[in-house]
């Protein structure tokens, strides 16, 4: 019984940084339909910021607890600097053209940006564990965990249930909503769809480097983050539905859960649980769990 | 579109082939590597513009590509073919057979859902060969020389017997493909593109159109694989992750759909910017390679192909 | 369809292009018009997830020794400069990529940079791949780092060397060690990356366990993806399993990120945590390293390295340069450039002050032993292309006063203790009880 508890707690922990993670991603798919590889680079760059910030903050005394909201902010200036940059200057010129297109400049900024963030930063590790440890710890089911733990359940929870009523009960959110229907017919009921764009790719850039930067406590922040989160946060979005917020978290717990149980049970199957839960319900259900629906131009 | 005859593309593939051979005796051995390497890539590509024709652009290659220089290097390990022609022939076959239970599924799906579905079986198979000590896990193992109808080479001579075979194939293939492209199926892969509900109300089965080309997409992609492996000397299951699959389709989409000959021009650019990049910014190659993509991407909408079409002189169509 | 590559060369726009490209060429071509210069070629990770443990502090060690050297700084007997008069010039190539890529790279640097040695690698992967390609290519090649036993033990070569010790001997170590001291061990988890180095570090930690640790039963055997970061999970089901101690061959920013999120959840006060190859992350870590952590540096190398003159040179050269001292990585890259400048002077003292040829250096280097400030390296395993070398294994104290991870309990494991001899496979010596192992 205590075992089931710690299956479902470790489940959750983890699908609460998927859950992030992956959010960022389904927006920017749901809105521009773009499938943005460069968001693993958009990780590591929060992270980088947020370790930035918090390691000057924490040297001039700040209290460790009050440091998550300095990574918020890090988050923000990250999304507030990058994403108008990339969307503005890069994504706007090829807008129109095949998907995959699109998906190959995103690879081409991914390329970029490691490049870029190893200039800036330096292949130097930077630690910003104080955060980690402010929180206390806690015991559940025999099990000590870390409070930080538990406020990133919340957090996720929290960044779900806001992108969630932004778009349905809002006003912006509701035009948001059409877009990602129709753009065309938005824009000729009047709405300014490019800035809805880069209102949305905003977004998405900050969900990203939020989750960047909230890891950043519980990790080394150095040169090769982005490449294990990219494929990660791919499967729980195909899993749970491309554009869809409600799939993005099924799709993480799914994958949080499965992999809990196939470490707490039989280890080996860890490697492969994601891509054959993947393969499974790509072949049953293509779209996802949570499909939109897509009407087709004949 | 420029139709041609049967007669008139292999003339012009074995004079390439010609043109090939006499080029490695003149060229740098370094070259001459990278050339092959880039070919054999390139076999790949060809076979994403085939499906690219149909509409459908697939994320997943290394799927094929892995399978096909497993089977190669396995069966040059175990079973002691050693013959290069014979084994690129068993890569490609064994890609085909890997293929063929998933291609009537793949075939009804499009657009980003395809390119995952192939993006996840790709990865799938990169989980399986990471896991599997007896090919090697995540070291893989090596080939070692191949022979050619039982000559075989001193190390040498090797690199040109190699770019002999792939050069070959690779000429092969592209006039195979120029045909196909211009046969019935080949121009109605490209009406599938544009709409395929019309094309099902005149009495073609889509499905078996995007199927078949992603057969004989994998065909070339075994093809490939082997051929690589074989120039490499060794395998490992970095064949099959994201990264691979994403080059290939990268040079697909450099070449664009309308000349076979942009897709091996496209990817020895590739390999010639990857190389440079590496020597001349050994700290920021990553960021060459990303502009040199972009500015491709930005200024080559139609792909390579379409220039080289404008580069030719004007000459009537007949058919 | 009648198009040529001749018709291409007559139209102006892509004639500048290829002009370009044939200048670029015709550059890179270009032989060195200055005198005669050795010109090696080092391969380390200068991206991803390698470069900050192991690639970065590699070259950075290649640099400041091959301008010492150049000086002729370096102490006796290495205090000609470059090699025996010849100016050494080094360039720098990045192993990240893959093995695809390193093979062309490989032969890049042979035939286009035309350099006359490689020095390189840190994946066992990309090694595995590029050995066969230098032997065949018939060019001196040097392994400085990549620790699979397979390149000497699956192949002979005459081309290829690897100047440092394999990784059979950091595991063998750390098990002699928790035996020495006598640490109770009845039962153990494990945690390893799961791709080949962790799945061969926990092979040899097992088997060699099986010989030391009659009836220590594993418990937890996790083997989590390579460059998970996240461990939450793993730390639940190690905590579930109460054992005796912990092993990891865990390195870089895995091995930080378990560090911080296990330390936080009290795994290092519960089990007695060993690593194989941990010392690369003392520095970063500072005052966030647990007390009493058993590790190895796969060497006598950082803290443990042995006193000499041209350890405390070498030390000093590199923690002036870099203002942090040097770790496992740059000493394995020291050890090999020594390694190859002694060899290089005996190949020129032998054919008269002519820069040798690669069968020279072969010869010259085979079974041959030199001082590296990690002590005495020996090529005696593989016929004299594999090196043997002493190791030792520590146990970290923070010490407030230096604001360092100090090493304690530091215990030395002569090099035919824990390395196989020339007759067996690491695997089966192991199984076989360590048969001929010389230790005191």
């Amino acid at each position: 019984m205590n075992l089931l508890i710690t299956i479902i707690f470790d489940g959750l922990t983890y699908a609460a940084w998927l859950f992030i993670v992956a959010l960022g991603l389904t927006l920017v798919f749901g809105v521009l339909k773009i499938l943005n590889i460069a968001h693993g680079s958009f990780y590591a760059v929060g992270a980088y910021a947020g370790a930035s910030l918090v390691s000057w903050l924490l040297s001039i005394q700040m209290s460790p607890a009050l440091s998550v909201v300095a990574l918020v902010a890090a988050a923000v200036a990250v999304s507030a600097i990058l994403a108008p940059l990339t969307e503005r200057g890069l994504l706007r010129m090829f807008y129109g053209r095949d998907e995959v297109l699109l998906v190959l400049v995103t690879y081409a900024m991914f390329l970029m940006l490691e490049d870029i963030t190893k200039l800036l930063w330096g292949v130097n590790p930077y630690y910003v564990s104080d955060t980690y440890q402010a929180f206390g710890t806690l015991s559940i089911a025999g099990q000590s965990y870390v409070g930080y733990d538990v406020l990133l359940i919340g957090i996720a929870v929290g960044c779900g249930l806001l992108t969630w009523w932004i778009l349905n009960r809002t006003r912006h959110g509701k035009v948001v909503t059409a877009v990602i229907h129709s753009a065309e017919i938005a824009a000729s009921m009047g709405v300014n769809v490019s800035r809805i764009y880069t209102l949305a790719f905003m977004g998405g850039v900050f969900l990203a480097a939020l989750g960047g930067a909230l890891t950043a406590p519980m990790i080394s922040v150095q040169p090769g983050l982005s490449v294990g989160v990219i494929i990660v946060s791919f499967a729980v979005v195909i899993i749970g539905g491309l554009g869809s917020i409600e799939g993005a978290a099924i799709g993480a717990l799914i994958v949080g859960l499965s992999r809990a149980a196939a470490v707490h049970i039989w280890p080996p199957a860890e490697l492969f649980s994601i891509y054959v839960v993947m393969a499974i319900i790509l072949m049953i259900r293509p779209e996802g769990l949570f499909q939109r629906i897509q009407a087709r131009k004949i | 579109m420029i139709a041609t005859s049967s007669k008139r593309v292999f003339l012009v593939c074995a004079l390439v082939f010609l043109l090939l051979l006499g080029l490695s005796l003149v060229l740098p051995k370094w070259l001459i590597f990278l050339a092959t390497i880039a070919l054999a890539n390139g076999l790949v590509s060809l076979g994403i513009v085939l499906m690219m024709r149909s509409g459908v652009v697939p994320f997943g290659q290394g799927l094929v590509f892995a399978a096909g220089g497993y089977t190669a290097a396995l069966l040059f390990n175990r079973l002691g073919i050693t013959d290069a022609l014979a084994l690129s022939l068993m890569g490609g076959i064994a890609a085909f057979l890997i293929a063929l239970p998933f291609a009537s599924l793949l075939a009804r799906y499009r657009g980003i859902f395809f390119a995952m579905l192939t993006l996840a079986l790709s990865m799938v198979l990169y989980g399986i060969l990471m896991k599997t000590n007896a090919l090697g896990g995540s070291d893989g193992f090596n080939v070692t020389r191949p022979t050619l109808f039982g000559f075989r080479p001193e190390a040498a001579q090797s690199t040109f017997l190699l770019w002999g075979v792939t050069a070959g194939i690779s000429c092969l293939m592209a006039g195979l493909a120029r045909i196909y492209c211009d046969s019935t199926r080949g121009l109605l892969s490209l009406a599938v593109r544009e709409n395929e509900l019309r094309v099902e109300y005149l009495g073609m089965s889509v499905v078996n159109i995007v199927a078949w080309n992603y057969l004989l997409a994998a065909f070339l992609g075994g093809l490939g694989g082997a051929l690589s492996v074989l120039a490499l000397g060794h395998i490992d299951p970095n064949f099959s992750y994201w990264t691979t699959s994403g080059e290939f389709v990268f040079v697909a989409i450099l070449a664009g759909y309308q000349s076979v000959i942009a897709v091996f021009v496209g990817s020895l650019l590739l390999e010639l910017v990857r190389s440079f990049s590496s020597a001349y910014f050994p700290n920021t190659w990553q960021l060459a390679l990303g502009i040199f993509l972009l500015l491709v991407i930005r200024f080559l909408p139609d792909g390579l192909g379409s220039q080289m079409y404008r580069l030719l002189p004007k000459r009537p169509t007949k058919d | 369809m009648t198009f040529t590559a001749k018709k291409l060369q007559n139209r102006f726009r892509p004639q500048w292009r290829s002009a370009l490209l044939a200048t670029a060429m015709a550059i890179a071509a270009a032989p060195a018009m200055a005198q005669e210069t050795f010109k090696i070629g080092i391969v380390s990770f200068l991206s991803g997830q390698a470069a900050e443990s192991f690639g970065v502090p590699a070259v950075n060690g290649a640099k400041v020794l091959v301008e010492a050297f150049n000086k002729g700084q370096a102490p006796a007997p290495y205090n000609k400069p470059g090699f025996a008069g010849m100016k050494i010039e080094a360039v720098y190539v990045d192993e990240a990529g893959g093995a695809t890529k390193q093979v062309q790279e490989l032969r890049n640097l042979y035939e286009r940079e035309k350099v006359d040695v490689v020095v390189g690698y840190v994946s066992s992967g990309d090694c595995l791949a590029v050995a066969p390609v230098a032997e065949e290519m018939k060019r001196f090649l040097i392994l400085y780092d990549c620790g699979t036993p397979r390149i000497f033990e699956e192949n002979k070569y005459q081309y290829v060397f690897r100047t440092a010790s394999h990784a059979t001997m950091d595991n063998v170590a750390l098990a002699r060690y928790l035996k020495s001291r006598n640490v109770k061990v009845e039962r153990y988890n494990m945690i390893n990356q799961d791709y080949a180095w962790g799945q061969d570090s926990r092979k040899d930690f097992m088997l060699s366990m099986e010989q030391l640790y009659k009836g220590a039963k594993v418990e937890a055997d996790l083997l989590p993806k390579f460059g998970a970061g996240q461990y939450g999970t793993e730390i639940s089901a190690l905590s579930t399993k109460p054992a005796d101690i912990l092993h990891s061959s865990l390195w870089g920013g895995d091995l930080q990120a378990f560090i911080l999120q296990a330390s936080a959840r009290g795994v290092f006060q519960k089990q007695q945590v060993v690593l194989s190859a941990g010392d690369h992350v003392l520095p970063g870590l500072g005052d966030k390293m647990p007390n009493g952590v058993i590790l190895g540096a796969r060497g006598a190398y950082g803290l443990m390295s042995p006193k000499s003159s041209l350890n405390d040179w070498w030390f000093s050269l590199y923690e002036k340069a870099y203002n942090v001292y040097p770790v496992q990585a740059p000493y394995r890259m020291a050890q090999a450039l020594f390694g190859l400048k002694a060899a290089a002077e005996k190949a020129m003292a032998a054919n008269g002050g002519k820069k040798p040829t690669q069968e020279q250096l072969a010869a010259a280097l085979k079974g041959s032993q030199w001082e590296s400030p990690a002590g005495t390296i020996r090529m005696a395993l593989g016929d004299g292309q594999q090196a043997i070398q002493d190791t030792a294994i520590g146990k970290t104290r923070y010490d407030a006063a230096k604001k360092m991870v100090m090493l304690d309990d530091i215990q030395r494991f002569g090099a035919e203790c824990v390395n196989p001899p020339a007759t067996m496979k690491s695997e089966d010596w192991i199984k076989a009880g360590f048969p001929g192992a010389k230790c005191q």
